[in-house]
């Protein structure tokens, strides 16, 4: 039946000196030999395909498990007592009341979307919702933080539209709204694009599942999509290396993605966790068979035994270690009694999905691996899923990091020629929001649906994602993510701490209680001590930040060798939260309301000469200096603010402030509806000794902007008064005007931009680079007059 | 029977006041993707939604069927293709009226049936409704808040609507683009079967804007958009009221619920 040979365990114990292609498939001499030692012989070739895969940096964290233990070390009571499951299974799982928990968790798919873009990232959705469903879970929403290179760059315009086709394509088909995520373009991703992919599932308390292969005598069965030649060694050869022109192109060791059958697999799971029909369940994703077989065994009894050819394939050339290590998507492993068989059967049948039963848990503590009987797996399934190599890599501050830091954009060429005239700084308004970074996104986000599923409470560009997850009592959660690599650059520390505060304040901005933190850290090569300094010092960051704001790092991911050509990305730190709302019908839009014609508007937090890292200092094409200060005291005290405001119902809008400033979060509160405003800033530049450019263009954390009917101003004054918080009554909701209006202390006493032009700068600038036919947008065929019909 | 697993946020636990006992059948093919969300619209226009399942040829005695959106089959072929030949479709195919009678026809008068983006698709290639859906001129799925104007009144899913009324309603998809011979374009026209068009700017190249058509007898409709995700304040399109406000669905499910009960009455 096979046109290869069999090596077996018992061949390979009489053929010690067989050479095996251990550096081919990723693996360093120090690795080879340390698997040797720990068989006592020579591994198969199927053995040396398992370990190669699960010791891969993607699969066994080899490189990041010293720092990332933090996350489990920095905790309090506290934080820990609404956690269900933590860090180490498929996702982490919080307590959301009322007999309902939630588990999120964000992936990277980053080198898989670079070499090809639709698959990559429609894959990366996939893998995603795969680890909610093993949970137990129902997936109820999707989000996507998504680099890219320079907008203007020929590799960005390959990479992007597919990438976003990819996640609508695969996405739109599962029937998840897509609610949120970033789009960020920096030169410093070209080539190496990050696609990172959230997932957000819900489920009562008693359907919760765990990856355990318990109770000898269960049987094991694989069941979804066959297995094919697609993704071999995706995690090892691809993830876990830099790109390099001198190699020959990876793409077939990318996944492709079938939406359909994940839909019918995701209905299937469902059903089976309903009647109770799985002990134990895994995803197949990264490491394929080799991940699930091993990981379900050591976590349970220990012992597997599995015949290899009842796995229904695609290819049937496909040798016994391209089984174990083929990627191929939309598969799942569980474990079943042999009393429920018939049942599980049953629940296939109606699905239409194809299944196969591979074997049974032992209690052998082995787990074995027959191909037609002759065994060619025969490890301690612990040895290959949890106990790879560690490694202590060496790490030291870079040498240019002080003259990075001393760079400051005030002191540079570019900072001594600010705008500083009403008409400069209206010019430099426009400039802002228009710049690629600031300008609308929906050309991409309304190629994803957001609606399906009828829970949407609030989706993008509004600062969180808003899921209802109980109809009856509003029950919710709010989701955001948040990196700003350009300060984690300037100081990695602070900027891990700086997106998880800004993602904090989202989700607190919506009016959502922050309670958990799901983190995808893109990194470089970690065998660069620089970068590996980058890395421990975000983790370090990250998971201090973490237990000052008291809420749990539940699970996440380690991206590293975001790397092409010797050249690193920004250390990107993307950061997830969750938080909870009693009654997602309190969330607060993230615009002023074309009824809130005269409400007042107020600043929150105070504003400081931080300028550093700043989307104006890009726009001036510098990065140096110090980002802004991280005080997350103050985060914490304006969440309650928020969180207060949105349950009394004092405030009809809030935005966050953070990339462009106060101008820019004032720009996007009336853009969002089209309803203008009116401000001055004299008072704030009085009060926190800023000039005008500052208190405008400056980057300062721990700040919001609220409008609020003036019926509550005095209520709501109060609260943060009694709570020492700065706030600040800068101006008026003005719904007649149909602009923007900023009076202070500078040339010209005021300046006004009509919100029609800012918005057609805003909107076009996305468009224009890949092309139109968005919404109302014009299409390639040419616009049509409205009402065309009756020219039959 | 169809799909047992847990609902998310099912309200299913508290029965809406079934007005005159309107059944309405709700179908799930596999990869049926906003079945639930045509559940929760009957529910909240006062009828009790009936899950179908495309394997069964039994209507269960529901007394009007919709197909939902989603992407039966992955849409792969072309959407609606395969869906057409699923067994619970031969019966639906008959009850409409368009096949000949016989066992599973309405008794008296033709079952209303109301086919949702994909359930349009779904239509149109079981031949219940005249023409196609293609690609968007623009080639890409899009996702946005569509304002609509309701041209027949007289249909039973349209019966609420004022003529001429405008509704904001979202539309989400791929292959959007109604085509149909000329001919077939004048006899839409010249019937009055255009149940609904697109106001404003053409969202995807649709031949004479149409958004939606009626068979001839007006008990089948099929449109592009999605009333059903627009029938709870909070959770639909935005409109001049606010953020995600918009419920102009909502009237296509108390339409076909009121003619039902007239019909009985």
């Amino acid at each position: 039946m096979s046109t290869f040979n069999i090596d077996t365990v018992e061949n390979a114990s009489t053929t010690p000196d067989t050479e095996l292609p251990w550096a081919e498939l990723g693996l360093k001499q120090d690795e080879y030999s340390r698997i040797v030692e720990i068989l006592g012989r020579r591994p198969t070739a199927a053995e040396l395909a398992m370990y190669s895969v699960m010791w891969s940096e993607h699969c066994s964290y080899k490189s990041s498990k010293v720092h990332l233990r933090q996350f489990g070390e920095k905790v309090t009571e506290e934080m820990t007592k609404d956690l269900m499951v933590g860090i180490g299974e498929n996702a982490g799982v919080t307590d959301l009341g009322d007999g309902w928990a939630v588990t999120f968790k964000i992936e990277s798919h980053n080198h898989p979307s670079y070499v090809e873009p639709y698959q990559g990232a429609a894959t990366g959705i996939g893998g995603i919702v795969r680890d909610i469903i093993s949970m137990g879970a129902r997936p109820v929403a999707v989000m996507d933080p998504l680099r890219f290179g320079d907008i203007d760059h020929p590799d960005t315009q390959r990479v992007l539209p597919g990438v976003v086709s990819g996640i609508g394509g695969y996405g739109n088909s599962l029937g998840l709204p897509n609610i949120g995520g970033e789009v960020v373009f920096d030169s410093v991703y070209q080539q190496n694009p990050l696609v990172n992919a959230l997932a957000v599932g819900v489920l009562k308390h008693e359907d919760l599942r765990l990856a355990r292969a318990d109770g000898v005598g269960n049987k094991v069965v694989l069941f979804g999509a066959r297995t094919g030649g697609d993704g071999i060694g995706g995690a090892s050869v691809l993830a876990s290396e830099s790109f390099d022109d001198t190699k020959p192109s990876k793409r077939p060791a990318v996944q492709v993605g079938d939406p359909f059958a994940e839909k019918v697999l995701i209905e299937c799971c469902l059903e089976l966790f309903g009647s109770e029909l799985v002990e134990g369940i895994q995803d197949l994703g990264a490491a394929g068979i080799s991940c699930a077989t091993s990981e379900l065994a050591s976590n349970g009894e220990g012992g597997m035994h599995v015949e290899l050819t009842n796995v229904l394939l695609r290819d049937p050339t496909l040798t016994p270690g391209e089984i174990l290590m083929s990627e191929s998507q939309e598969r799942m492993m569980a474990v079943v009694t042999p009393q429920n068989a018939e049942a599980f059967e049953a629940v296939m049948s109606k699905w239409d999905v194809e299944y196969s039963w591979l074997g049974e848990v032992t209690g052998t503590g082995r787990l074995i691996i027959e191909w037609d009987g002759e065994t060619i797996v025969d490890v301690d399934p612990r040895t290959v899923a949890h106990d790879g190599p560690v490694y202590e890599r060496p790490y030291h501050r870079p040498a240019w990091q002080d003259d990075l830091q001393a760079d400051s954009f005030r002191a540079s060429e570019e900072g001594q020629h600010l705008p500083s005239t009403a008409e400069e700084l209206g010019g430099a308004v426009v400039e802002l929001m228009s710049s690629p970074n600031m300008a609308d996104k929906s050309w991409i986000t309304d190629q994803y649906d957001r609606f399906v599923g009828g829970n949407t409470a609030l989706s993008a560009p509004d600062d969180s994602g808003v899921i209802r997850v109980d109809e009856e009592t509003g029950l919710g959660v709010g989701l955001a993510t948040d990196c700003n690599a350009r300060y984690a650059y300037l100081d990695p520390y602070a900027g891990a701490q700086l997106a998880l505060a800004e993602a904090y304040r989202n989700v607190a901005t919506a009016g959502a209680v922050p309670m958990a933190v799901s983190d995808c850290l893109n990194f470089g090569s970690p065998e660069d001590p620089e970068i590996m300094w980058q890395f421990a010092e975000a983790i370090r960051g990250l998971a201090d930040g973490c237990q000052t704001l008291g809420i749990p790092v539940t699970g996440g991911n380690v991206s590293l060798y975001n790397q092409t050509a010797g050249r690193a990305i920004h250390p990107t730190p993307v950061v997830g939260v969750l938080g909870r709302f009693d009654d997602v019908a309190r969330r607060t839009p993230s615009g002023f309301q074309r009824w809130a014609d005269g409400q007042a508007i107020y600043l929150l937090g105070t504003t400081r000469d931080e300028l550093d890292g700043s989307e104006f200092a890009r726009l001036r094409g510098h990065l140096g200096g110090h980002p802004p200060q991280v005080d997350l005291a103050a985060e914490k005290t304006l969440g309650e603010i928020l969180i207060n405001a949105s349950r009394d119902g004092m405030i009809d809008a809030a935005h966050d402030l953070s990339e462009g400033g106060l101008v820019a979060g004032l720009a996007e509160m009336s853009l969002r509806f089209g309803v203008g405003s009116r401000i001055s800033v004299d008072a704030l530049c009085e009060r926190d000794g800023v000039d005008v450019f500052t208190a405008l263009f400056s980057e300062s954390q721990a700040r919001a902007l609220v409008a609020l009917p003036r019926s509550e101003e005095l209520r709501f004054t109060d609260m943060t008064t009694a709570r020492g918080f700065p706030a600040l009554r800068l101006g008026v909701v003005d719904a007649v005007s149909g602009g923007i209006e900023v009076a202070g202390d500078f040339d010209g006493g005021s300046f006004g931009i009509g919100l029609d032009e800012l918005k057609e700068a805003w909107s076009a600038t996305i468009p224009a680079r890949f092309g139109a036919g968005s919404a109302g947008g014009e299409t390639p065929l040419g616009s049509r007059p409205a009402d065309a019909g009756h020219h039959a | 029977m169809s799909t047992e697993t847990p609902l998310i946020g099912d309200i299913s636990a508290t029965p809406a006041q079934p007005l005159d006992g309107a059944r309405i059948g709700v179908v799930t093919f596999p990869g049926t993707l906003d079945d639930r969300d045509a559940a929760r619209a009957v529910r909240l226009g006062g009828g009790t939604p009936v899950p179908l399942w495309h394997d069964e040829r039994s209507l269960r005695g529901v007394d009007a069927v919709i197909l939902p959106g989603g992407f039966s089959y992955g849409d792969y072929l072309r959407a609606g293709a395969i869906a057409r030949f699923a067994p619970v479709m031969d019966t639906i195919v008959r009850a409409a009226g368009a096949g000949s009678s016989g066992p599973g026809a309405a008794s008296s008068s033709a079952l209303p049936v109301l086919g949702i983006c994909n359930g349009f698709q779904i239509l149109t290639e079981a031949h219940l409704l005249p023409g196609s859906m293609i690609k968007n001129d623009h080639l890409k799925f899009i996702c946005t808040d569509q304002v609509l104007r309701v041209e027949n009144t007289s249909t039973a899913w349209t019966s609420q609507f004022t003529d001429d009324e405008l509704i904001t309603v979202p539309m989400k998809n791929q292959d959007g683009q109604y085509v149909a011979d000329s001919a077939t374009l004048q006899t839409l026209e010249d019937e009055g079967r255009v149940v609904f068009r697109y106001v404003g700017e053409s969202p995807n190249g649709s031949r004479n804007n149409i958004a939606g058509i009626s068979n001839e007898r007006g008990n089948v409709v099929g449109l592009m958009p999605h009333p059903e995700h627009a029938v709870e304040a909070g959770y639909g399109p935005d409109d001049a009221t606010g953020l995600r406000e918009g419920t102009d669905g909502l009237t296509v499910f108390t339409s076909v619920i009121s003619s039902l009960a007239g019909g009985a009455a």
